[in-house]
């Protein structure tokens, strides 16, 4: 942890983040002080059971939903509400039907009012970094999951965010599909070198990425555990999952999995 | 193949209503004394004499012209009113009982109100048109606006959106399917009201001419009205239909 500290200042830093829900009249506590640092161009993974409170925990830090206590620091500011420094992937994509891929690219370029050939340029930038060169004037509909996910991170990319945030991105996606989309972000990862910060419940997809894992416990959700992540870079051959490290990665994981099983056991009964 | 027996099953039925109108005034279901003049053919014959004499375009355009310029003021008031309506929740509570209440209203009810105000003429006949014309745009629009995926509206303030821009960029084109489901009944309604709008004191218009036939017994002149109302309403629906295909996008 010192270790860290020493590099400077953090470029993403939770403090003590929780979160209360109200339900049905009583108060549903989610999250329970969160504490996590992301270093500038770091690749980051929460991991974590359903409903421990991942997606909550990004779109806190998104700014879609307001924590309840306790701070989100970017850059060394406290950050309040949304914005295009804070690129979203979301899992259903969100592309508007009615744009082509360009120009759902554009849309946060159109928004800061770029002009209309900087924004073609950008455009074209950002959809040959994801791979999606020649689909530019596709409509959404005509195109697949994987090809919406790449023009969904595309379009983040466009508005260079200090930091991008993925909830599940390749969850709707073929297995195939998948990995061909984690190698994929980590490629857009290593050439515009921007710090990303990934939600899964998928323990491979979380080691195959991240430089550090956020391992996340349940009721009410808090960090269980970081996991620095030193696999060797780059990772574009799959043969690295059948590396020892890797294995040995996992089966930690998988330990802690099971004793927050245990725990909800314990609740249980 | 398949293609052209659908058509000719449109045409079939056309002719079928044609035959047994032809039947009708045949058998003197109109009664012995006019069922003559209310024959298709009868009309028909009407209908190339009024094209001929100029009569169809001195009544036709004056109709025209008064639901298109009624639709266009209610297109720009109707619109935004129903963009505003859809996105915010307040406006919605604040206005829903006034509008669910005015639209069941028939705009021929403020008739008299309408003559009080802007006089017999023209004014009134697209006043009470504007009056039928903006609920079902406001309605649809506002329907629009308001079932707008939060996930879209989430989506686009992380790309720096505030109100204004979640309007231009997601809200309203997210609603153009409905803005032009909601100009097509427009459309619809408003070329029904006219008839009856246009025999209030005005001297030309499809509906004026209605009237003008049944005085000078010309049942065929009258049909022939009929059938070119009915045909005009035909053309601007189809022409809503083709907008509706257009522009709507698809998921
Ligand atoms: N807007 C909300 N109002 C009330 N409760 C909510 C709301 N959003 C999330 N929750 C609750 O918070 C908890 C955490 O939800 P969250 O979506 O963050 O889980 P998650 O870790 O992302 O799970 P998954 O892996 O299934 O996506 C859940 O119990 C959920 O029901
Ligand atoms: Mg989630």
């Amino acid at each position: 942890m010192s270790e860290t500290k020493a590099k400077g200042v953090p470029l993403l830093e939770l403090r003590d983040v929780s979160k209360t829900f109200l339900k049905d009249g009583a108060e549903f506590k989610v999250l329970e002080k969160v504490n996590l640092e992301i270093d500038e161009g770091e690749f980051v993974c929460i991991l974590g059971p359903t409903g421990c409170g991942k997606s909550v925990t990004l779109q806190i830090v998104a700014g879609l939903i307001e924590q309840s206590s306790g701070s989100v620091i970017l850059d060394g500011r406290e950050e309040h509400g949304p914005g295009p420094h804070k690129g979203m992937v979301f899992q259903e994509y969100a592309l508007l039907p009615w744009r082509s891929v360009r120009e759902n690219v554009e849309l946060g370029l159109e928004l800061k009012g770029v002009s209309r050939k900087e924004r073609h340029r950008i455009a074209g930038e950002q959809l040959e970094i994801v791979g999606l060169k020649g689909a530019e004037n596709s409509m959404v509909h005509e195109i697949s999951g994987g090809m919406r996910q790449r023009a969904a991170i595309a379009r983040a990319l466009a508005n260079s965010p200090r930091i991008l945030l993925m909830d599940e991105p390749f969850e709707a996606l073929d297995a195939l599909t998948k990995e061909e989309m984690q190698i994929q972000i980590l490629k857009a990862w290593e050439k515009t070198k921007t710090t990303i910060f990934f939600v899964t419940h998928d323990v491979d997809e979380a080691i195959f990425l991240s430089d550090k894992i956020c391992v996340m416990d349940i009721n009410p959700g808090r960090v269980k555990k970081i996991l620095e992540n030193r696999l060797p870079r780059p990772r574009h051959e799959l043969v690295c999952r059948t590396d020892r490290e890797f294995g040995e990665m996992r089966d930690q994981i998988i330990q802690l999995y099971s004793s927050l099983k245990d725990e909800e056991l314990d609740l249980v009964f | 193949m398949a293609l052209i027996a659908d058509r000719l099953y449109y045409v079939l039925g056309v002719i079928v209503f044609l035959a047994v109108w032809q039947a009708a005034s045949v058998f003197k279901l109109f009664g012995s004394e006019f069922s003559e003049s209310f024959s298709p053919v009868a009309a028909m014959l009407a209908l190339i004499e009024m094209i001929k004499n100029g009569e169809l375009v001195h009544h036709a355009l004056p109709s025209l012209r008064r639901v298109l310029i009624s639709l266009s003021f209610a297109v720009v008031v109707a619109l935004p009113v129903g963009v505003l309506v859809g996105y915010f929740k307040r406006i919605e509570q604040m206005t829903y009982v006034v509008f669910q209440f005015m639209r069941m209203i028939s705009p021929l009810a403020w008739m008299p109100i309408a003559i009080i105000i802007f006089g017999v003429g023209d004014v009134s006949v697209v006043f009470l048109l504007w009056l039928v014309a903006i609920w079902p745009l406001i309605l649809n629009t506002s329907h629009g606006a308001g079932r707008v995926s939060p996930l879209w509206v989430n989506m686009s303030r992380t790309m720096g959106a505030r109100d204004a821009g979640i309007l231009r960029k997601v809200i309203i084109p997210a609603a153009v399917p409905d803005m032009l489901t909601g100009l097509r009944l427009a459309v619809g309604v408003s070329w029904i009201i006219l008839v009856p709008a246009e025999m209030l004191g005005v001297p030309d218009g499809l509906g004026y001419f209605i009237l003008d036939t049944r005085d000078r017994f010309r049942y065929d002149q009258l049909m022939a009205t009929i059938m070119v109302i009915g045909m005009i309403g035909y053309l601007l629906d189809s022409v809503n239909r083709w907008l509706i295909h257009k522009f709507s996008w698809k998921i």
